[in-house]
């Protein structure tokens, strides 16, 4: 896949930032609105998707690796398994909410009904949404940006 | 009329029928038949797991099984790509 033409790239200079700050809002506030890891990390995997169709999978490729990235994704997922697997630790169930409750990171517990936004709040929930969404990024953007390197290529299959 | 043509039209008729009676046989729209866990975690979701959205919590806390699922796919599915479309040293 080339590059495309200078508006393309122009606009997509100008909304990859915005697209970055939108998924990590979603990811970090997956608790508090509607969203969470998995939806969060689709955005952000849409906006490095823009950059791939914006500049080409060759470009990329010379900026991060494809293993790099499968390294974040297995990251995120022994995270997340890492996470579930204290829940035995500290409060005897598979995914228990250990953290919920005491007065540790996002430990408050909100009044019940409707009430503020905060975002100390939720236990184990915000730290299973940033590793799932870290697996989320890095495995959807790998899918893509692999398989855009593959048709690029011009002797695939001799 | 060849055979092919009867066993369409008996396919086509028999999922028919049952895709509408599962249509009239469903409860009306905003009156859930069993809401008794509904409830119970609507109402419980802000003390036990500290979150005020129900969803993530239900996701994440109270069904975190299929969670782990949908990651295994993901992962599964990164490591198919990854293989298929690995780089061939000739």
């Amino acid at each position: 896949m080339t590059e495309m033409t200078r508006i393309v790239k122009t606009i997509a200079n100008i909304l990859f930032p915005f697209t970055m700050i939108f998924g990590l809002y979603i990811i970090t506030h997956g608790h508090l609105t509607p969203g969470g890891g998995f939806q969060g990390g689709a955005v952000i995997a849409s906006g490095c998707a823009l950059l791939l169709v914006t500049y080409g999978s060759r470009w990329v490729l010379t900026r991060i690796k494809e293993k790099r990235l499968a390294a974040f994704e297995s990251m995120g997922a022994i995270g997340f398994i890492t996470i579930a697997l204290l829940g035995i630790v500290f409060s005897m169930v598979f995914f228990g909410n250990f953290l919920a409750g005491s007065n540790l990171l996002f430990g408050n517990v909100p009044a019940t009904g409707s009430t503020l936004a905060d975002l100390n709040t939720g236990g184990v929930l915000p730290l299973m949404n940033f590793a799932v969404g870290v697996k989320v990024i890095a495995g959807l953007f790998v899918i893509i940006l692999i398989m855009s390197y593959a048709s690029s290529i011009k002797e695939w299959g001799q | 009329m060849d055979k092919r043509m009867v066993a369409a039209v008996l396919a086509f008729t028999i999922v028919t029928v049952f895709f509408f009676f599962s249509i009239f046989l469903i409860h009306p729209f905003g009156e859930p038949g069993q809401v008794r866990m509904d409830d119970r975690i609507i109402e419980n979701t802000q003390n036990e797991s500290a979150s005020n959205n129900g969803v993530t919590s239900v996701v994440f806390d109270y069904r975190g099984f299929d969670t782990l699922g949908e990651a295994t796919i993901l992962f599964s599915a990164v490591a198919g790509v990854i293989m298929i479309f690995r780089r061939v040293k000739e």
